[in-house]
């Protein structure tokens, strides 16, 4: 990979992160954008967790990570501290990919 | 010492991290790239999905052109993040330039946990800079070190991280909006996984969160989602309604 390649994406990188900060700042003022930017988490993320439990090289993969996530899922609808979240998924996706 | 519970988590989502941080810099390695390049993508792409994606494709003989292309996609969503995060942070166009660097999956989701301005401040400094300095020490020592940690698959680190954001979304998900704008974000995900390229489908899960807007209303979400300007939970609905 050259300099030219690494430096183009991280370029690239922050001008998206930039954008968002700053090109949106006078939408960003309006009572719209500003729900818009309270439900976009809740939306990205979902789909991140989706693809990050059930994802695989192209489409769908099931494997231990499901049972590890719906643990850890699990914990956090009940409530638990947020170690407590990731320790369990990790562990419940480690075990099983152990068996 | 006791220790803030937004900050404890941002350290906590900053080790994971780290962990994969080993994981891309032995990549890195493997695939020829030098100490020096290595740390320039972590250092200044900052965007763990990207620099996987770029490395990956050098790796296996593609050109550079579908190295930047796959990592630019996995990076776009964080314009998205920008745009949430503008409406929280305040500060000086120097803070705020510095803050976008930090604007990723982990700060965003630990800074919209949180149901207060100081707060959600605090969680996004503190999962930004945690994961900025643990991914980067990470990466060096995968460089230098090789696996000396191993594949985090085998821990299970990798699903640690969606459950971790499952915990981060549970506030909003407490809501009907927050819950409309998941259900769509998965469903658009779940249609779009199988053919999208990586890193698409998230991107174009932000229509749910247009859908659950336009569904329930500027209003129902102010009342309901905004971090509020103080720590005891009174709505931001003043300053909301004024612009």
């Amino acid at each position: 990979m050259t300099w030219a390649t690494i430096l183009v994406i991280a370029a690239g990188a922050y001008a998206f992160k930039f954008a968002g900060m700053f090109g949106l700042g006078r939408l960003a003022e309006s009572r719209q954008a500003r729900a818009l930017g309270a439900l976009l988490p809740p939306a990205m993320l979902a789909a991140l967790v989706t693809q990050q439990t059930i994802g695989g090289e192209s489409g769908f993969e099931f494997d231990a990570r499901l049972v590890g996530v719906a643990a850890g899922g699990l914990a956090a609808w009940r409530g638990l501290p947020f170690w407590v979240v990731v320790v369990v998924a990790a562990a419940v996706t480690g075990t099983v990919r152990m068996l | 010492m006791r220790v803030n519970r937004v900050v404890r988590n941002g350290v906590i989502i900053g080790l994971a991290t780290g962990v994969f941080g080993v994981a891309f810099g032995v990549l890195a390695s493997t695939a020829g790239l030098s100490l020096a390049k290595t740390m320039a993508l972590s250092l200044l792409v900052f965007t763990g999905a990207s620099q996987f994606a770029a490395v990956s494709v050098i790796a296996a003989g593609g050109n550079p052109l579908a190295a930047v292309g796959s990592a630019l996609v996995l990076a776009a969503r964080n314009a998205f993040y920008g745009l949430t995060m503008s409406t929280i942070l305040r500060g000086s166009f120097a803070t705020r330039a510095l803050a976008a660097q930090l604007t990723i999956d982990e700060s965003t989701a630990l800074a919209t946990a949180q149901d207060n301005r100081r707060d959600a401040t605090l969680g996004f400094w503190s999962a930004g800079i945690s994961v900025f300095v643990l991914w980067n020490l990470g990466t060096l020592l995968g460089v230098i070190g090789g696996g000396l940690i191993g594949d985090p698959e085998t821990l299970g680190i990798d699903a640690a991280f969606p459950a971790g954001f499952i915990a981060l979304m549970m506030p909003a998900l407490r809501t009907a909006p927050g819950r409309a704008a998941a259900v769509a974000g998965t469903v658009i995900c779940l249609v779009t996984l199988p053919w999208a390229p990586p890193g698409v489908p998230v991107i174009l899960a932000a229509g749910g969160a247009v859908l659950a807007l336009a569904h329930y209303g500027t209003a129902a979400v102010e009342t309901t989602m905004m971090v509020a300007d103080q720590p005891d939970g009174t709505r931001d609905l003043a300053e909301a309604s004024e612009s």
